[in-house]
């Protein structure tokens, strides 16, 4: 454990040097104080202004996580096959916001689009972790029930008690995260609250963020006390009913889409200067085409999002170790104290890493310096709190060393240490996800390029860089899973912690 | 009913039934003991697979499903007589027909106020008594049951065992509690390493023969 920690930490270093850190803007402390006059100033009407964009961003999230409970439940149930586990694996590859960019030409700026958006990757995320809840179960109860029991009674009866619970937490923390990356979407045009905070910082109107910050803060912070089990149903209903009335789907777009547009240039070239709109394949110069995007665009990406997923991923694991003692028992006997870092670590894993990065952006300029602190503290911010919480599980013994020093290195750290490192080798592959689309912000990592393409229209490009990008994530996903096993820990227990 | 000739069963290279020849007639009331390791549970379940659809079995480990109610667990027992309908609506609300078919089991068992407890709330003698509540509820021809009063008192087992037999017609039970069974039945098999030892009427098994039985070696 020790030998792995430390030839990731040497490769951080490498990479920290390699990163590209400075701060372009002219005046950066005038609008951090503009900022924080904002922050004193907030404008709680907003809140009513945009309450579209409020409920948007609900009613989104829980249709997103409808589609992927609905068909990751499914997907599960076959995850046995081959194919069904590569297909989730890709699937949960490409980021909510690149599977928006895939959706835009196909449905237009649209509910439909966030719905998909959110729903696809997350069906890929159900079908893995409800097929590792079914195995990891305890199958015992099922040899008391009847030999001949039909196959739904003994589903009811012996095998969905038994899960129900794990279902439920991870269920509801997913829930969490899309009310996120629902929020989130409004960043590249939906109509959640992304969006009219994407306005206000670019205007200038620093009175609203911070309402509409809180806002979500609330909302997210609310969810217990009305996301009852029995009322999900309904909420799902409600959200369906409003997202439907906008729908468009026409047939004719999706089969241009896969069939004509997302294929390379050359290959439809011919067609284009002919006004037939045909298909051709010259061969040679398809792999040119390969070729140039992979050494203009591609490479330089990918190296990039590759430079600051190793940063971020040192990065937040040292901030997590230096930081998760703040809210540990045997570190900090105040509980006022602990509260209050247990309450910032909620604000910083709350926020998503986007809006982090946007704030930072405006604050220091297109680096990568912003990007490295939003990834990073997000990170971190969960890191510390799961592995704070499992500080606080351990026991110490009556007579074990008073000094903080001598606990934190002796007694506490090599216990936690284990369940740490799974954790953050689990969410290597997510800050890769988040390094890659923190392109779209202005630095140089793939979601630059994929930006660009879809910007100028280049469907093709956008298509090819995201699924280069996929391949990318599932590799690193694979790694992770095979170090985690290697050094035998296990990231199965820390979702009993996930709140 | 069990006309057992010769059957030996393995896990893998361990043999645990050497050529157990057997007969059990219906209405026989039996109970098999022997050492730890003799084969005990082995042969009931063999025993189990014979006959599955006659038989109730109680488990050595109870298998109850522990986040659902007691009234649910016993309900169990009859699972696969009702439709899936049923057993869904059975679920989500007790219905009245079986509530009045259960109440008097948890009577007998003395449990009626842990009716609609938690089985993970109660204690592991409780939890034994609902796994034999949900053997009695099958209403089958036959019981087989793997230490079904263990983890009860001697004061209570005997109660419990009149309570088995008494619902039945065929009964064979395992224990490790001689005397308890040589009380309560009237054939007693018993088995040591994988062997069918001694198969006798309760009075002719006498402390001699039970010392060779459970004699080291």
């Amino acid at each position: 454990m020790f030998r792995v920690s430390l030839s990731f930490l040497a490769v951080s270093l490498l990479c920290l040097g390699l990163a590209d850190i400075e701060i372009t803007t002219l005046d950066p402390w005038q609008e951090l104080r503009r900022i924080a006059v904002g922050f004193l100033t907030p404008d709680v009407s907003v809140l009513y202004t945009f309450r579209g964009a409020m409920i948007n961003t609900v009613t989104f999230a829980f249709c997103g996580i409808a589609v992927g409970v609905g068909a990751g439940s499914v997907l599960a149930l076959f995850f046995q096959l081959t194919a069904v586990r590569l297909l989730c694996a890709f699937v949960r590859a490409i980021h909510e916001i690149f599977w928006a960019f895939l959706f835009l030409p196909v449905v237009g700026l649209n509910p439909m689009c966030g719905v998909l958006a959110i729903g696809i990757p997350y069906a890929g995320v159900f079908a893995k972790v409800y097929a590792e809840i079914l195995q990891e179960a305890d199958h015992t109860p099922l040899k008391g029930l009847p030999a001949h029991t039909g196959r739904l009674s003994r589903f009811f009866y012996g095998v969905l008690p038994v899960i129900y619970d794990d279902v439920k937490h991870y269920t509801s923390y997913r829930l969490e995260c899309a009310l996120r990356s629902s929020a989130i979407l409004g960043f590249i045009g939906l109509p959640t609250l992304g969006f009219h905070l994407e306005t206000a910082f670019r205007e200038g109107l620093y009175s609203q963020t911070p309402a509409m910050l809180c806002g979500f803060y609330l909302l997210i912070a609310s969810l217990r006390l009305w996301v009852k089990p029995k009322l999900v149903l309904a909420y799902v209903a409600v959200s369906f009913a409003l997202v439907s009335t906008e729908i468009n789907l026409r047939w004719d777009n999706i089969t241009r889409f896969l069939g004509h547009d997302i294929l390379p240039w050359p290959m439809r070239r011919e067609g284009f200067l002919d006004g037939t709109g045909e298909i051709s394949f010259p061969a040679e110069q398809v792999w040119e085409w390969v070729v140039h995007l992979v050494r203009t665009e591609a490479l330089p990406g990918m190296w990039n999002t590759v430079v600051l997923t190793q940063v971020v991923l040192a990065g937040s694991g040292l901030f997590a170790l230096l930081l998760f003692g703040t809210i540990c028992r045997h570190f900090v006997s105040r509980r006022r104290f602990r509260g209050l870092s247990h309450y910032v670590l909620i604000v910083l894993r709350t926020t998503p890493e986007y809006i982090l990065a946007y704030v930072f952006l405006q604050l220091w300029g297109p680096s990568m310096l912003p990007a490295i602190l939003a990834i990073l503290l997000h990170n971190g911010a969960i890191l510390s709190y799961l592995t704070g919480q499992n500080a606080n599980l351990v026991r110490l013994r009556m007579d074990s060393s008073r000094k903080k020093m001598n606990r934190y290195f002796f007694e506490v750290l090599p216990r936690v240490y284990g369940q740490f490192l799974a954790f953050l080798f689990y969410r290597w592959e997510v800050m890769m996800r988040e390094s890659a689309i923190l392109g779209i912000l202005g630095i140089s990592t793939i979601g630059f390029f994929i930006d660009s393409a879809i910007a100028d229209d280049k469907v093709d490009k956008a298509v090819f860089l995201i699924f280069t990008t996929a391949l990318l994530n599932m590799g690193i996903d694979s790694i992770s899973q095979i170090i985690r096993r290697r050094l035998r820990v296990s990231a199965g227990a820390v979702f009993a912690h996930q709140q | 009913m069990f006309d057992l000739e010769r059957v030996s069963v393995a896990y893998g290279a361990a043999r645990v039934l050497k050529g157990i020849s057997l007969r059990i007639r219906e209405g026989e009331k039996a109970v098999i003991i022997g050492p730890s390791g003799a084969g005990k549970s082995t042969l009931l379940k063999k025993l189990y697979e014979l006959r599955q659809a006659q038989c109730a079995f109680i488990h050595q480990d109870y298998a109850l499903v522990a986040q659902l109610s007691a009234f649910h667990n016993v309900y169990i027992g009859r699972l696969d007589q009702h439709s899936t309908t049923h057993n869904l609506l059975n679920l989500l609300k007790p219905q009245k027909a079986e509530l009045s078919q259960i109440t008097p089991i948890f009577r007998a068992i003395g449990m009626e106020e842990k009716m609609f407890a938690r089985v993970s709330t109660l204690s592991g003698g409780q939890q034994q008594r609902v796994a034999v509540g949900r053997a009695i509820y099958r209403r089958s021809s036959i019981i087989l049951g793997d230490e079904p009063v263990s983890a009860i008192d001697s004061h209570q087992a005997g109660g419990l065992l009149e309570l088995i037999k008494s619902s039945v017609d065929t009964v064979i039970l395992a224990m490790h509690d001689v005397q308890l069974a040589l009380a309560a039945f009237p054939r007693v098999i018993g088995l040591r390493e994988g062997r069918v030892f001694l198969d006798l009427p309760s009075e002719e098994v006498g402390e001699d023969t039970l010392a060779d039985l459970y004699r080291r070696s």
